[in-house]
């Protein structure tokens, strides 16, 4: 993941990226690299996708120690995927307007940047209007489940743990491209992966910290 | 795109996108607060240590093979038609292969990890799970993702921009349901 030269992480990148065949064809004794030989996908993407399930782990391990507390309020297993996945989703476009702003010259880490102040302001926004949804409708269909974990409760849990992993993501995702333009790697290829998997591990630590907290 | 959008443009052309892998979530989320899935959870120690990762690794299997096909249709080395092609053969085989091994991989590091905390799980139970839902979940994604990006790509959408919100969606919702069903098939078993 973080050798650019390495022959995985170029065809990982060209497995997400509209890489030019071209760039990889470089004649390695008159024969081209097939892009698509089953082995050569194979090779490439177990070793990445290994890495990501041990790291995935982590949240899965936060997830076990609280189990006994999730399945007595269901309300907080509904909160879960949403939780994650919303995270993602703001990382990802947090890093893909960051990355365009980067190579149009608007971008500056500053708030006084009124780009960057843009996107900090939007991604906020998003997460308080989708959090606080998510926190009535997690209570809701928690109390059909059979729960009786309070409204407050639910929504104090999805409002302050969604507005954490904003502040997460909005520093994440400039830190990121901040690294990898400093390192010289393309921050399209490299940030959103990086952001969003760390999001999803965030995202449960956040969430069960605020739960130990309230709950 | 232009870089100088305000936050209320960023805001309203996010919100709609946001909002369906919302309701895909909940979705997701009810199945997982069921009592079904709980009694799951209850009965089969490692299904939460598992969840994450497995959840994951269908957006790392299936969106790689959109961004592949979506790349390989841009550059006109595949055609748009379900016809068997050796590279769209080699990239389904491909990705069948690796979502199937790493549901395995993802089923033994679980029984691992759960001995090294302390536990005690069922290595049996575990990768009979992970190979019931790793199974399912590659034959429906590898068909819609499929279809989706052949018909929007000759309907004139660019699959760049659809492969992301399927492939979350379809994950979020039917990995969990899958997970309940490869937990049923297993306790049928055994």
């Amino acid at each position: 993941m973080s050798e650019p030269r390495g022959d995985a992480a170029d065809a990982a990148a060209d497995a997400t990226s509209p890489a030019t065949v071209a760039d990889d064809a470089v004649p390695d004794e008159g024969a081209p690299v097939d892009e698509w030989s089953i082995f050569r996908i194979v090779r490439t993407m177990i070793p990445l996708l290994a890495a990501l399930s041990v790291l995935q782990l982590v949240s899965g391990t936060v997830l076990e120690s609280f189990e006994r507390t999730l399945l007595q309020y269901p309300a907080l297993l509904v909160l879960l995927p949403v939780q994650i996945g919303t995270a993602g989703n703001l990382a990802s476009i947090m890093c893909s307007r960051l990355t365009t702003q980067l190579y149009l010259g608007t971008y500056a880490p500053r708030l006084s940047n009124p780009d960057v102040r843009a996107n900090v302001v939007a991604v906020f926004a998003l997460a308080g209007t989708v959090f606080g949804l998510v926190g009535v409708a997690a209570w809701a269909i928690g109390v059909a489940l059979g729960g009786t974990l309070g409204l407050s409760r639910v929504l104090l849990v999805a409002l302050a743990s969604g507005l954490l992993l904003a502040v997460l993501v909005v520093v994440a995702s400039v830190v990121a491209v901040e690294v990898s333009y400093r390192v010289g790697l393309n921050p399209d290829d490299t940030t959103i992966p990086v952001v969003t998997n760390a999001c999803d591990v965030a995202g449960v630590l956040i969430l069960f910290g605020v739960v130990g907290v309230v709950v | 795109m232009d870089g100088h959008e305000s936050a209320r443009d960023v805001y309203r052309q996010a919100l709609p996108v946001v909002l369906v892998s919302l309701v895909a979530g909940l979705f997701a989320g009810t199945i997982l607060g069921s009592e079904t899935m709980r009694s799951g959870i209850e009965s089969v120690p490692g299904i939460l240590l598992l969840l994450p990762a497995f959840l994951a690794t269908r957006g790392g299997v299936y969106g790689s093979l959109g961004a592949r096909l979506s790349t390989g249709l841009h550059q006109g080395v595949i055609e748009p038609t379900f016809a068997l092609d050796r590279r769209l053969t080699n990239a389904i085989v491909a990705s069948f292969i690796n979502g199937m091994t790493i549901s395995v991989f993802i089923a033994v590091i679980t029984y691992l990890t759960l001995f090294l905390l302390g536990g005690r799980g069922s290595l049996f139970a575990l990768v009979g799970i992970m190979i019931v839902a790793g199974f399912l979940s590659a034959v429906l994604m590898l068909s819609v993702l499929i279809t989706v990006i052949f018909v929007g790509y000759r309907r004139g959408l660019n699959p760049d921009n659809v492969i992301g919100p399927v492939v979350t969606t379809l994950g979020d919702v039917f990995g969990v349901f899958f997970l309940l069903v490869g937990i049923y098939v297993v306790g049928v078993i055994t």
